[in-house]
């Protein structure tokens, strides 16, 4: 789609004792969408976020973030990517905001720009009124909240975010998905790895779903339901009060239509493109009352379910 | 590098850790101060300054030096047993790794802080019963004794950061908490034993020890604690001239004035050489460990 590139792996492999953990994984995320890195458990997904910034060496094969290649340049990655582990920890005797402050410094940003951004970035997550707290008594949404904030403190231009919502109450989950789906606004790519199907549907553009170390399927999520499930093409569910054999016809004779079932009330009418408007105004046209016309949305979990049932 | 020195620094001055360190510091100068007036009349008659035996002497308590040499090892053990696998395990690490910040930064920074603590600690037994001394005896110390008291401090410190080294070594070695605390303790308990228990064991093995009261001697001094304690006994009692094997004829032919500063210095050489030196292995062990270290957490 012309977009640029920015997270990119080629052949990017990691073994641990011989097993093999990432295995040969081809991976690319453009600029400014949020990537959600989907699989169970043990499939890679940490090892991952961790070669890709430089914090553990692929035993072959490369991973690049803005053309800085992660192994050889990790400064230059860790300094224009922000990484939220899974299992986030503070300095529990400092202060919120020395957290911030500390991590700020670190990253060469000075008192006088680092007191304004560490304020906005509170507030943009929500503390604002306990950043003068000591971390300690932080709950656990507040801490998970207070690591997107450490991230955002650097200003990066990709974030990297493990499990961002892993043990979070549902309020919770909505604020940190609310937060994710807003930072490509900002200038931040972002790349987040979850297995809840849900939240990564809400927010993600495109996804890449791990198993065994192996990338199974990837691309922008609406392509990615419609070739698992459809063959490519678009489904139709059209109620009426009383469906007709000629009616079944008028829409067959519609150009870009390919299947109509009758099912009682509903016509599933299979299609090359979404064709909503005309189906609609041939049922008009005809003389039935029309209820509904719905298109089918494909959800992550069917696409997802079928994937693992195939792998 | 500067960051990190001065977050650890804020960390120890602020912990309670470092609050009971102190305490115990102050309880320690408190004890050779009152030792050393005990027994300053008796050690005055002997030649030499007068001033520096404060540090030496105590009659029936042990002297300022002894309780340094004791001090010094849980110090350095306390502010270096979780200097790594703390971070590790309350997850900060990663993510101190994931900001644009060489590695061994994190570690260099935690061992200079480290450093500067026990410096101040040390510093400040030495002053204290330096100065409480002053008042008590009104002998003030000449050029000579200050700088032997000040090479003493400087050995002091990195007497201490063996330690310290020691146990960063074993907080980068271990996760846990508990077992990189008690593996330099207990080391420090074993070297502490005087070698000569040891001695009937090892000459069992190889029965030349038990002849050969050099070959004893080089055993012993493989523990930096006997290593510490000889040279700042020479350092320190400028009148002691040599360690081990003395016989009675070379004693009594001996002049029994002092010796100069560089004469004393020359004696410890080897001892101040090998103790920089362990201390260096420490480190560069933990340093190479931790460069190489897988940073997950699980």
């Amino acid at each position: 789609m012309g977009k640029k590139i920015v997270v990119k792996t080629e052949d990017l492999t990691k073994k641990y004792d011989k097993v093999t953990v990432v295995d040969r994984l081809n991976l690319e995320v453009a600029e400014n969408e949020v990537f959600g890195l989907l699989g169970p458990n043990g499939a890679g997904k940490t090892t991952t976020i961790l070669m890709l910034l430089g914090l553990t060496e692929p035993a072959s094969g490369t991973a690049k973030i803005f053309g800085f290649d992660s192994t050889r340049q990790p400064l230059k990655v860790k300094r224009l990517a922000g990484y939220l582990p899974e299992k986030v920890g503070f300095y529990d005797t400092l202060t919120a905001r020395e957290n911030l402050r500390f991590i700020a410094e670190l990253n060469n940003i000075g008192y006088a720009e680092s007191e304004p951004l560490i304020e906005q970035v509170m507030k943009s997550v929500g503390l604002g009124d306990v950043g003068d707290k000591t971390v300690n008594k932080f709950s656990r949404g507040m801490k998970q909240r207070l690591g997107i904030a450490d991230v955002l403190v650097k200003k990066p231009k990709v974030a990297f975010l493990d499990e961002p919502t892993a043990g979070l109450d549902p309020e919770g989950i909505n604020q940190i998905i609310d937060l994710i789906g807003n930072l490509p606004k900002m200038g931040t790519t972002v790349v987040f790895s979850s297995h809840r199907l849900y939240e990564v549907q809400r927010v993600c553009h495109s996804i890449g779903i791990l198993s065994k170390g192996k990338m199974v399927v990837q691309g922008a999520l609406d392509e990615l339901g419609r070739d698992a499930l459809a063959e490519g093409r678009f489904r139709i569910e059209v109620e009426t009060a009383e469906p007709s054999p000629q009616l079944v016809k008028v829409i067959k004779n519609i150009k870009g239509v390919r299947k109509v079932e009758a099912e009682g009330n509903m016509l599933h009418i299979t299609t090359d493109a979404d064709l909503r408007a005309e189906i609609s105004k041939a049922v008009v046209e005809s003389g039935v009352a029309l209820i509904q016309v719905k298109i089918q949305e494909f959800s992550l979990d069917d696409i997802y379910m079928k994937y693992f049932h195939e792998g | 590098m500067l960051t990190i020195l001065r977050k650890e620094l804020t960390d120890y001055f602020t912990s309670m850790r470092c609050f009971i360190l102190f305490l115990l510091v102050f309880i320690a100068s408190a004890v050779a101060i009152y030792a050393a007036y005990q027994g300053i009349r008796v050690a005055s008659i002997d030649p030499g300054p007068v001033f520096i035996k404060l540090f030496t002497t105590g009659e029936d308590l042990p002297s300022l030096v002894v309780f340094i040499a004791l001090l010094v090892p849980i110090i350095g053990i306390a502010l270096g047993f979780d200097a790594i696998n703390g971070e590790r395990s309350s997850g900060t690490l990663n993510r101190i790794l994931s900001q644009p910040v060489y590695r061994d930064s994190v570690i260099n920074g935690k061992f200079l802080a480290g450093l500067i603590t026990m410096a101040i600690m040390i510093g400040a037994i030495i002053l204290i019963v330096g100065g409480y001394g002053l008042r008590m005896i009104g002998v003030p110390p000449t050029a000579e004794e200050i700088i032997r008291i000040f090479i003493y401090f400087i050995s002091a410190v990195i007497y201490g950061a063996f330690w310290m080294g020691l146990a960063i070594l074993f907080s980068v070695l271990f996760r846990s908490l508990a077992v990189s605390l008690l593996f330099p303790m207990a080391i420090w308990i074993l070297l502490g034993i005087p070698a000569s228990v040891f001695n009937p064991y090892i000459s069992f093995f190889v029965p030349a020890v038990s002849n050969s009261v050099s070959m004893q001697l080089m055993l012993a001094r493989l523990s930096p604690y006997f290593l510490f304690e000889e040279a700042m006994t020479v350092l320190l009692v400028p009148a002691w001239r040599g360690y081990g094997l003395l016989t009675s004829t070379t004693t009594s032919s001996m002049l029994p004035n002092p010796l100069s500063l560089d004469q004393s210095l020359l004696i410890v050489w080897p001892q101040f050489t090998a103790l920089i030196a362990i201390t260096a292995v420490c480190f560069a062990i933990s340093y190479i460990v931790f460069m190489r270290q897988e940073i997950r957490s699980t």
